[in-house]
């Protein structure tokens, strides 16, 4: 029992950080019907931009600083601008190819540029234990945990809570309605890559520290939070959430208890179940767009 | 007669041009090694390590006055890979064969140097790669079948340990370790009280070490590659798990100990080679590496380099460049640092090319290696 607490809490906080990159999907495929297949890139790259930072002499903190700002740029500024506005004319099938492509791309600069070695990382949160009802829980994993849940629910405040976050909405929902209205909704749509590239950033920084940083870490992770984001329900943040955090636990549940072997298998076999008897996911509401 | 002049003049060039290419003309040799992957770590140290030796000699008039050609192929740590690059290679006709790092990667290349003639010097350490009977293929380090029973002697005789769970990649070099080792467990009485079956490249790895806190072992035996190593000892760190941690060379390198830092703290294993071993020239050859790439090499350097050395030596033994009998020459062999200093430990092939040299026990200690004892060549 108090070996399915320590799993439960190591999965959640995988999922939380599953659950951030899982927010960029249905973030973009909201606003602009884009499905990234470099997600999982763009939570690589960023500590990578951290790293070189640090390698210039700068603090730990000033490379953080300055790898999410660079990250805003390239993977929300530059990602927009130059690959999303220009394929997306031509369709959804297109763009989503063309970001297979930059996904190989960011893979095989970092390797050509860093190295195809895997580098250590620091962590934010300090390596120990606290005890909670009697159990000693590893630090790391419940600052994983509280960093992604205040991201999320900063997010979803944001989302929710502010005239910003309206127009976000709007612009989302009815993109024709809210141009009548005044809503900038071409801004509102930048400020949604801008916001996926800082939730990768983040998750750059949390899970780094624990998968190391190498050119190829984006590959699993891209394909757990996309499974997050289809299992939670595509357009829904709250079901990207839901997914992700889901996925963490199982995917650990299932090296426990099912095998090491079969582990990548079970989210699949869940995956599967989902597209065929509730194909909106868990939490996603059928054709219904909102942010 | 200016026109017999002329072809006689024609026919000496071409004559001496060929001398050249009999006599002077470089010695090719193919290295196909991990350089990108999950075992990248092993391809890049190997092929620096190489690259190094290949320097020293070339700047020193090279082998038999012939200077060496090294060409790199990337295996992309994929054995479908490495059997087309070693394809490749072989068609170049090289000297001698390098590499590849990864067991399941030699298991698959080993028969197409074999029926080209070549003999291939690998890093491979799973067990059954010398023991098919294939008479081209030599080691670098020790197989398992040399190496894990000095590990399980430890665990039992040092650690007194009873009880010991199992970490293994599933990949040949793991499942033949971990076979090895569960037979000298057995041997000597020890109980497997977790056997754990990991993946290659696997990142996440709180499951496992649940499973090894649940099975409360007297001490864990991780045998996977160094990136996993890393990884799976900043998980052990953070899950609190107090057990000995016992390894081989994988567990306790240098890249495994920058990339878990703290974590690698207190790991101890067996290596055959490191560069903190108390010989005077690994030292030396650790001041020249550092001094040309800037880092610390861990044992797949030492292996790239001596490789090198090892076809310099058997070479220099057979006074000519020949591929054919390369092979025969260097089983059986004993090279000395006496007479190459750069072999840097006494080394012995056996008819199966595996090799007899002394090897150390060490421990992590603040992150570094540290031997704490020196295992004696056996012949």
């Amino acid at each position: 029992m108090s070996n399915l607490l320590d799993l439960i809490v190591a999965g959640l906080a995988t999922g939380a950080i599953y659950a951030l990159v899982a927010v960029g999907f249905t973030l973009l495929w909201q606003t602009s019907q884009t499905i990234n297949f470099a997600q999982g890139e763009f939570v690589m790259l960023p500590a990578f931009l951290m790293l070189a930072v640090m390698h210039l002499g700068a603090p730990f903190w000033l490379a953080v600083l300055v790898g999410v700002l660079l990250s805003t740029l390239l993977l929300g500024l530059a990602f927009k601008m130059l690959l999303v506005d220009p394929m997306l004319r031509h369709g959804v099938l297109p763009l989503a190819i063309a970001t297979m492509a930059l996904a190989i791309g960011i893979k095989e600069a970092v390797k050509q540029f860093f190295s195809a070695e895997a580098s250590p990382f620091p962590s934010i949160v300090p390596v120990g234990d606290v005890s909670i009802l009697g159990r000693a829980i590893s630090l790391q994993s419940l600052g994983v945990l509280a960093v992604a849940i205040l991201a999320v629910v900063g997010l979803t405040t944001l989302l929710n809570r502010t005239s910003l976050g309206h127009q976000m909405q709007a612009a989302a929902q009815n993109p024709t309605v809210a141009r009548i209205i005044g809503v900038p909704v071409e801004r509102m749509i930048l400020l949604t890559f801008l916001i996926n590239a800082v939730l990768v950033a983040l998750a750059s920084l949390l899970i780094t520290p624990i998968y190391l940083a190498k050119f190829s870490s984006g590959e699993v992770l891209g394909q757990a939070a996309f499974i997050a984001a289809i299992v939670g329900g595509f357009n829904q943040v709250r079901g990207a959430i839901a997914g992700g955090l889901l996925i963490g636990v199982v995917d650990n549940l299932a090296a426990a208890y099912v095998s090491t072997q079969y582990r990548a298998a079970v989210p699949m076999v869940l995956l599967i179940l989902v597209i065929l008897f509730r194909p909106q996911g868990l939490l996603g509401r059928a054709e219904e767009r909102t942010v | 007669m200016r026109s017999i002049i002329l072809a006689g003049l024609c026919s000496a060039v071409l004559l001496s041009g060929s001398a050249y290419a009999q006599s002077g003309a470089p010695i090719k040799i193919a290295n196909v090694a991990e350089l990108s992957g999950g075992g990248a770590t092993v391809g890049t140290n190997w092929k620096n390590g190489i690259d190094l030796a290949v320097e020293e000699i070339n700047a020193k008039g090279g082998i038999l006055g012939r200077k060496i050609e090294v060409s790199h192929a990337d295996s992309q740590s994929n054995p479908g890979v490495a059997r087309a690059q070693v394809q490749k290679a072989l068609d170049g006709e090289p000297y001698v064969l390098l590499g590849p790092g990864y067991s399941g990667s030699v298991k698959v290349t080993a028969p197409l140097a074999a029926e080209a003639g070549i003999t291939q010097i690998m890093g491979g350490e799973a067990a059954e790669l010398t023991q098919s009977g294939n008479k081209f293929l030599f080691r670098t380090s020790f197989g398992q079948q040399s190496s894990m029973p000095k590990v399980a002697k430890y665990i039992n005789d040092e650690l007194k340990a009873k009880s010991v769970a199992v970490v293994w990649v599933n990949n040949d070099f793991g499942r033949g370790g971990r076979d090895v080792i569960t037979k000298e467990f057995n041997r000597l009485g020890i109980k497997v009280a977790a056997d754990l079956s990991t993946e290659a490249g696997q990142a996440d790895f709180a499951a496992d070490v649940s499973k090894i806190k649940a099975a409360a072992p007297d001490a864990v035996f991780i045998y996977v590659n160094e990136e996993e190593s890393a990884r799976i000892l900043k998980e052990i760190k953070r899950q609190g798990v107090t057990a000995p941690l016992i390894g081989e060379t994988t567990l306790v390198g240098q890249k495994v100990i920058e990339l878990a830092g703290d974590a690698a703290n207190g790991a101890r294993g067996h290596v055959g080679l490191t560069t903190d071993a108390p010989v005077e020239a690994i030292k030396a050859f650790r001041d020249r590496f550092v001094k040309k790439y800037n880092y610390v090499p861990d044992h797949n350097g030492l292996k790239g380099y001596l490789a090198i050395y090892m076809v310099k030596a058997t070479t220099e033994k057979m006074g000519k460049v020949d591929s054919k009998a390369f092979a025969d020459t260097l089983h059986g062999l004993t090279i000395k640092t006496s007479t190459e200093p750069n072999i840097l430990m006494d080394v012995t092939f056996d008819q199966n090319g595996d090799i007899d040299r002394q090897g150390f026990l060490v421990e992590v200690v603040e992150g570094k290696q540290v031997v704490k004892q020196v295992l004696p060549k056996l012949n």
